[in-house]
């Protein structure tokens, strides 16, 4: 006779589930909303979906640190809480550049919305567990949902890039199941703390470390997909052209980020654990990412390639953060996502604005450079903002991603690696050269063609998100210091 | 007021915002006034300057992020001091006598961000606030070179921005490194440079970061083989953006030698004497050669900046009051110089539109005041006696000759060289028949050109004739940053070569 098993409802602490059921709840209230009534306008969505993030903001912020619920799958600790706060400030942020002054397809639908919403749900099921298969489950519902915001902006090339994405997407899932699959034959355990535990009694072990080596070579590779890591950054600006800009803008701030918290937690157990060559791996990948995607930039003719190339070369700068494994080198990450967030969504959203539905300047691409020369002489407002976020994103003091730069380039150098700073430093050298040639076209050429109106595109609520992303990127030595205390004080609560 | 230094640095930059708001034809004239109320106030700072004070003086002190050791700190002393009125003077007559009437609102404006810029840098005592100012100097200066230049202008200004902003960022990571350092000593985060100071560190650590802080500091003044951006952007930049390059962003990396390098690295420091003395007599020689080979009357007076910029490197590190004191005072000297000639090259050029040697001569019968005030800067660019170019130099050579009379010699080759090449230059525009006839309409100064460089050539002949007010101040902040540099050198060649230089203080 089975002996009745009673789950009392205190031990599940279902609070920890609040923020994502906030989020599907939402979504489905989308839906059915859509259902009663077909006409209504995505202004209506928008706000709804904005006021839902709210919400899940605050469900989010009251959540306690180190908690954890849910038959003990769910965990709540300070990266956790502060991955999931930055997910849903980039959301909000970016959910209002649907109210163009132009009709896109896409916006239309209200399955974009309720997608959308489902789409954070994942990511935050996926910064909130230390088991590996929540987070496989978070990410699959996360990049399932995203590969179908991609597709729905109907051309042919997101068409590409949704496809493209999808199918990478899908080879990363199948290499993070297989090395799970690994970790899980090794401890008989999905749970990370449990893996751990039983990895740290076996290090002696002859011939674990094959198995050892395996299982993080299969995750280093998906985790690498995901983060578009040389040399598996590959799709990443395909699907970035293809993508909508205020959605590229998004993908390469918001599924990075719980991306990297996954990452923390798994490679940093391994490195915890003692494994060094994770942790060489790990420099050598950043090294090369930041260093090649940089390279690669330079020779991109269209502006919204160079952006995606630039936020691969970031990624491998905070992939070098991670690969330090010390609280501040955390903090790095952390800070340089939320300094990142602002000016990249913001520099995104100057190109959506500028989005004509024909291409008027080139046959291949919808920013070629051409298309920026002279902005000063006709929007120099526009151009003003457009120079400070490249400013920003090459690290020039006092704007956003220069604290950033600084906090982790500190990081590599409180940890030994002088070296790791020095490249870093020669590749924001580099990198400073793209970013120059835009504001060189913006400010020192001339117009090419007769244009009247470039942002095309504008409406108030675009200027409004904008506005704030110039305020947040140019006043961030004013926020530095809360940020970095607040950060620094959840990581190291949690442990990291 | 005691946060003078503040409203120096924040009142161009609050003037250059609402500047947006000034009507297009009125820009000028705005730009004007407050480029005059900024060096008034420069020149309040100065009255009100205790000279007999050789530390920090007007410092304010905000903490702006505490966990990472980053403050808004601001001080002045004797050598900043001068270097800062030198740099509202020149904003200000450059502004006065800039002829550029193409988007001359997007000018004024970038010239008061600019001089925001320029001010950060000299009163900065935190490395961040001062690598923050550093670099956003870059922006300004590549929208005046990018925009107003020649035809090869974004090519120099590109270059210009990149070489900089690549050294600076290895500099970066020493100061990190620094910051690191003194973490590990104190447990307390800080990059305010007096908290520095403090810190005695072991000889390879000094040589590393004296490495790094040199990379930043030498592709700016620019010293022999990283000099190649210079005459680019001289040779493309509108006039206005050669005079404040040559003048102030130049010494820009020779006072950063001065603040950084030598207090924070004595040991350091004097192990790269002879190096950085070799590297400034190829400077000193092969620039001057060079320059004699020019065609371009702008490109002589680039190359001779380059020449002239040896002197302030070899001076600095003849590690003695003498010569620290004099490169100081060949800073300014250089800065209103260079600056009076590139602007007289710019009023010939707005005559002619050229600026080709051979396409002159005999203008002195043509315009009789261009070329009395242009015979005058060139003979103190020279280093006459009697004029301000001689005092630094001398100083500078008089301090090195302590170290090693042999290179001190072949600096001193300069002035030789320097005097052939000024004079063949002279030579040619000024004297012999006029051949051009083009240049036979040609209109002498207008009243507004002549003003503008008349309280440049007094101060020349003044502070050449009497340079004690100037030079004191500057002589007291040198002494007591010697003897503490003496202080706290940790080798005996340093020690002992720092006090050489103070038993023989009493020559200057």
């Amino acid at each position: 006779m089975l002996q009745p098993i009673n789950v009392s409802l205190e031990s599940l602490n279902l609070v920890t589930l609040a923020p994502m059921l906030i989020a599907i709840v939402g979504g489905l209230v989308i839906l059915i909303l859509d259902l009663i009534n077909e006409k209504l306008h995505k202004s209506l969505y928008v706000m709804l979906t904005i006021l839902l993030l709210v919400v899940d903001f605050g469900a989010t912020l009251g959540l306690g640190v180190n908690e954890r619920g849910f038959f003990d799958v769910m965990l709540i600790d300070g990266i956790s809480i502060i991955s999931q706060l930055m997910i849903i400030v980039a959301s909000i942020i970016f959910i209002p550049l649907a109210l163009t002054s132009k009709r896109f397809h896409e916006y239309s639908y209200p399955e974009f919305f309720a997608l959308f919403l489902f789409m954070i749900a994942g990511f935050q099921f996926m910064v909130a567990s230390d088991n590996l298969i929540l987070i496989f489950v978070g990410l699959e519902t996360a990049s399932l949902s995203l590969y179908t915001l991609i597709a729905l902006h109907n051309r042919a090339n997101s068409f590409e890039a949704a496809v493209k994405y999808f199918t990478m997407g899908a080879l990363a899932a199948a290499f993070y199941a297989m090395g799970s699959a690994v970790v899980y034959g090794l401890t008989g355990s999905v749970e990370l703390y449990k893996v751990a535990e039983v990895l740290a009694t076996r290090m002696n072990e002859t011939g674990l470390m094959i198995a050892i080596f395996g299982s993080s070579v299969l995750l280093l590779v998906a985790f690498a997909f995901k983060l578009s890591l040389f040399p598996f950054h590959t799709w990443a600006p395909d699907v970035y052209e293809g993508a909508a800009a205020p959605l590229v803008g998004y993908m390469s701030v918001v599924p990075k980020i719980a991306a990297f918290v996954v990452s923390i937690r798994i490679f940093g157990m391994y490195i915890d654990l003692g494994v060094e060559w994770v942790r060489v791996t790990l420099l050598v990948m950043a090294v090369l990412t930041m260093t090649m995607a940089n390279i690669m930039a330079l020779v991109q003719e269209d502006v919204k390639r160079m952006l995606a190339y630039s936020s691969i070369s970031h990624a491998g700068f905070i992939m070098a953060a991670l690969a330090l494994d010390t609280t501040e080198g955390t903090t790095a990450i952390f800070l340089y996502y939320a300094l990142f967030m602002f000016t990249n969504l913001g520099a995104f959203a100057m190109l959506w604005i500028s989005r004509r539905k024909k291409k008027a300047f080139s046959n291949r691409y919808d920013h070629p450079y051409s298309k920026f020369a002279g902005f000063i002489k006709i929007m120099p407002v526009g151009a003003t903002i457009m120079a400070l976020f490249m400013l920003s994103l090459a690290g020039v003091p006092p704007f956003s991603l220069f604290w950033g730069k600084i906090y982790v380039m500190q990081a590599a150098v409180n940890s030994g690696y002088i070296w790791l700073a020095v490249v870093m430093g020669l590749n924001s050298a580099i990198a400073a050269y793209y970013y120059l040639k835009l504001i060189v076209y913006m400010f020192l050429m001339e117009p090419v063609k007769k244009v009247d109106v470039i942002y095309y595109n504008l409406s108030k609520p675009l200027m409004v998100v904008i506005g704030f992303a110039t305020i947040a990127t140019v006043g961030a030595i004013f926020y530095v210091q809360p940020l970095v205390s607040y950060l620094y004080y959840m990581i190291s609560a949690s442990g990291y | 007021m005691d946060n003078i230094l503040s409203i120096l640095v924040f009142f161009p930059a609050i003037a250059g915002l609402l500047g947006f708001i000034v009507d297009k034809e009125s820009a000028r004239v705005y730009g004007i006034t407050v480029a005059a109320i900024e060096f008034l106030l420069s020149i309040w700072l100065w009255v009100s300057f205790d000279a007999s004070n050789a530390g920090m003086q007007f410092v304010e002190m905000i903490p702006l992020i505490p966990d990472f050791g980053v403050s808004y700190y601001l001080g002045v002393d004797g050598i900043s001091l001068f270097i800062l009125i030198m740099a509202a003077l020149m904003t200000l007559i450059g502004m006065i006598s800039m002829s550029i009437t193409e988007n001359i609102k997007n000018m004024i404006i970038t010239l008061l961000f600019l001089e925001m810029t320029m001010m950060g840098v000299f009163v900065a005592l935190d490395a961040i606030i001062f690598y923050l100012f550093w670099e956003l100097s870059l922006v300004p200066m590549l929208y005046i070179i990018g925009a107003w230049g020649g035809n090869l202008r974004i090519y120099a200004s590109v270059k210009f921005f990149l070489y900089t902003f690549a050294g600076s960022l290895i500099m970066l990571v020493g100061m990190l490194f620094v910051a690191y350092i003194y973490h590990n000593l104190t447990g307390v985060w800080s990059f305010a440079i007096t908290d520095w100071y403090a810190l005695v560190l072991p000889v390879e650590y000094q040589l590393w970061l004296f490495g790094a802080f040199f990379f930043g500091f030498a592709i700016k003044v620019p010293m022999f083989p990283f000099h190649t951006w210079l005459p680019y952007a001289h040779g493309q930049a509108p006039t206005i953006g050669s005079v404040i390059l040559a003048a102030v962003l130049l010494k820009m990396g020779t006072y950063g030698f001065v603040r950084f390098s030598l207090p924070m690295f004595p040991d350091a420091s004097v192990m790269m004497i002879t190096p950085i003395a070799v590297i400034s007599i190829i400077m000193i020689i092969y620039t001057a050669m060079v320059a004699y080979a020019q065609k371009d009357i702008k490109q002589v007076i680039a190359y001779s900046s380059v020449s002239h910029m040896g002197i302030i490197m070899l001076g600095i590190f003849a590690m003695n009051a003498e010569g620290i004191s004099g490169s100081v005072f060949q800073m300014l000297s250089h800065g209103i110089v260079s600056g009076a000639l590139f602007m007289l090259v710019g009023m010939i050029y707005d005559r002619r539109h050229t600026k080709m040697l051979d396409e002159f001569g005999g203008l002195a019968a043509v315009m009789p005041k261009y070329a009395v005030i242009f015979g005058i800067m060139l003979m103190a660019s020279v280093g006459l006696p009697l004029t301000i170019g001689f005092v630094g130099e001398f100083l500078v050579l008089l301090g090195f000759y302590q170290i090693s009379p042999v290179m001190t010699l072949l600096a001193g080759t300069s002035i030789i060289i320097g005097a052939i090449y000024m004079l063949t230059i002279y030579k040619r525009t000024f004297f012999g028949p006029v051949t051009n006839e083009a240049n036979k309409v040609l209109k002498d100064l207008t009243p507004t050109e002549t003003w503008s460089l008349i309280p440049l050539v007094a101060i020349v002949i003044w502070l050449g004739v009497y340079p004690k007010p100037v030079l004191e101040p500057i002589d007291n902040s040198v002494k007591a940053m010697l003897e503490f540099m003496d202080e706290k050198a940790i080798t005996k060649e340093a020690k002992e070569l720092i006090i050489v230089a103070k038993s023989n203080q009493g020559g200057a």
